[in-house]
């Protein structure tokens, strides 16, 4: 437990940094967002005078900095310009719709790249191999803009099987397919390395002088223990899923989180941003913190704590 | 296999080696097929004004949007251009595009990394730790951020690119100073008489150029993903550039009708990606004393 506890306390530095990081970024972005706001409407110098102060705009950027980190340590992160709601609600609105799009990606893409990679790392150089290893390949060189509108163009306009738009989960087969494409690739080729290292271990040797199958000595011996490094690699696809879900919810005119950072920095709506960059950062840092202490479920040679005490 | 290949490496002399490596690299049927995709596309950039049969920038060559045909191999877009004489000019973007984003991040990152394995102590504790944040934040994101602070454009994108892939060749360089920093020979150096900074560039990053080649291939393709990405976003190339990104961003709202303004560009911009991987995976594979299961 004061594992965990000693984990959390460690993220307070990381996000204070990426705050840091990410209120200098957005003090050097030229154009003011008053005018930003405004959009080209013709206002008079007062009431831009008067929006200025409303949002604290006014104040020297020190203060305004600590004012921030203040109210952001209450939970309040501040208020969009452009809409004029707490960041906080807004964020949360349009997470599930991110959060389905990222475990449906996953999903595909762990089912893919265990497939894939076990098919390859049981017996390595055949032509199995060469041949789940150039899909994988395939995998991370497909652009995924471009998979995405070939998925629509496909199954959307020609075959019409699936809704192109909508919610639910028939609308979200394809985008779901589009990023675990995306991140499919990396992961069958950690997961074809890790079993072959698995299957020269001694205990595999032991579990076929038992007899066993093949197919149990793969799905119950090795590939239990050849999942850590691939598990690893989960906490960091993590970056990757949030990467696939804005160019994803592009290409499929989805509403969510990616959508929203993109048009939050065009628009340059500081407080979104800064919410947006410390709530992801937040997410992957919990992510990794998660995955650790699932590596003592996996392999309970793994024990907590103990580590560099 | 291994047993087999270590013996047969012993005895090769030193001169043969080089050839070896290009032997055993060209072999690979794969590697193979990746070059001669990736020629074909050099020569496709290089050649482009001989090759295309239409001007890229002339419009209302066609009907508009009309399909692939003997006339218009690729079909036409909207404005009636000729769509594969725009794919052939979108290579000439793409590969410099590729090669100017990765040479300044590998340029950028090697100093950066070089000199935080080298010094250590506070100085690389703190770094590493800036560039591990760094690398939490998706690719991306970092790059969107960083045009919103440069603005719209190509050369901002490939600005951003190359920014947002500093952190990643910095931390791989750094893991390989620390390792080298620790050999005979830079002690040897330092007792000559050398400095720091003529330890650092004639002796470390010699030792880090084969990981910076690999490194650097691989990275290539996703470089040339990322920009075309962020233009994909209207965040670079803006029209009537050929780029590819681009490309597929003014293709998408006709592709119900026009599917082939679409197809192509994503196509040409998928190969180069897959050739430039192909090179890269393998050249990971000949390059690394350690990988000896796959031949």
């Amino acid at each position: 437990m004061s594992y965990v506890l000693r984990r959390i306390a460690g993220m307070i530095p990381v996000l204070l940094f990426t705050w840091t990081i990410v209120f200098v970024v957005l003090q050097v972005i030229p154009g003011d967002p008053v005018n930003l706001m405004l959009a080209g409407v013709p206002a008079s110098q007062e009431v831009r005078d008067n929006e200025r102060k409303r949002l604290g705009l006014d104040r020297p950027v020190v203060e305004r900095y600590f004012t921030f980190l203040a109210r952001a340590a209450k939970g309040d992160l501040g208020e969009s310009f452009r809409t004029r709601q707490p960041v906080g609600k807004m964020i949360l609105e349009q997470a599930r719709s991110t959060l389905e799009l990222a475990l449906g990606g996953l999903l595909v893409g762990l089912l893919v790249g265990i497939v894939l990679g076990v098919l390859a790392g049981v017996k390595p150089n055949s032509w199995v191999d060469t041949l789940c290893m150039t899909l994988a390949l395939m995998g991370v060189s497909l652009p995924s803009f471009w998979i995405g509108m070939l998925l629509i163009w496909v199954f959307g306009n020609v075959l019409g099987w699936v809704p192109i738009v909508g919610r639910g989960l028939p609308a979200l087969i394809l985008p779901s397919i589009t990023v675990g494409l995306f991140i499919a690739g990396g992961f069958a080729r950690l997961v074809r390395s890790s079993i072959i290292e698995a299957m020269g271990q001694d205990y595999i040797r032991t579990a076929r002088a038992k007899g066993l199958t093949r197919s149990k000595i793969v799905f119950k011996h090795a590939l239990r223990n050849a999942m850590i490094p691939p598990v690893t690699l989960l906490g960091v696809q993590i970056g990757v899923l949030i990467g696939g879900a804005v160019v994803t919810e592009n290409v499929f005119a989805r509403p969510g989180l990616g959508t929203m950072l993109v048009e939050a920095v065009l628009t340059k709506d500081m407080p979104l941003v800064q919410a947006l960059v410390v709530y992801t950062t937040a997410a992957y840092l919990f992510v990794n913190l998660v995955i650790d202490i699932l590596y003592g479920v996996i392999d309970p040679r793994i024990r907590m704590g103990r580590a560099s005490a | 296999m291994s047993a087999v290949a270590s013996p047969a490496a012993a005895v090769v002399p030193r001169r043969g080696k080089r050839l070896r490596t290009l032997r055993r690299f060209v072999r690979h049927p794969g590697a193979l097929a990746g070059s001669i995709v990736l020629v074909v596309i050099v020569l496709m950039a290089l050649f482009a004004p001989w090759i295309v049969p239409y001007d890229w920038t002339e419009t209302d060559l066609g009907p508009r949007l009309s399909a692939p045909s003997a006339d218009f191999w690729f079909g036409t877009d909207l404005h009636g251009r000729d769509v594969f004489s725009r794919v052939v000019y979108g290579a000439r973007y793409s590969i410099a595009i590729g090669l100017a984003t990765v040479t300044l991040s590998l340029l950028t990152g090697s100093l950066i990394g070089i000199v935080l394995g080298y010094v250590g102590g506070r100085v690389d504790e703190w770094g590493s730790r800036f560039i591990d944040v760094l690398l939490g934040f998706p690719q991306i994101v970092k790059a969107i951020l960083v045009v919103s602070v440069l603005g719209v454009g190509l050369v901002n994108v490939v600005l951003a690119v190359a920014i947002a892939g500093v952190p990643r060749f910095a931390r791989v360089i750094r893991g390989a100073v620390l390792v080298v920093k620790e050999q005979p020979f830079i002690e040897a150096a330092r007792a000559l008489g050398a400095g720091d900074i003529r330890i650092m560039l004639r002796h470390l990053l010699p030792n880090a150029v084969p990981t910076l080649v690999v490194l650097g291939t691989l990275d290539l393709g996703n470089a040339i993903l990322t920009t075309a990405t962020l233009s994909f976003l209207g965040l670079g190339a803006q029209p009537p550039t050929p780029e590819w990104g681009a490309m597929l961003n003014s293709g998408r709202e006709y592709m119900r009708y026009a599917p082939w303004t679409m197809i192509f560009p994503g196509l040409a911009l998928f190969l180069v990606v897959m050739a430039v991987n192909l090179l890269g995976d393998r050249l990971s594979q000949v390059l690394d004393p350690r990988s000896v299961d796959r031949k």
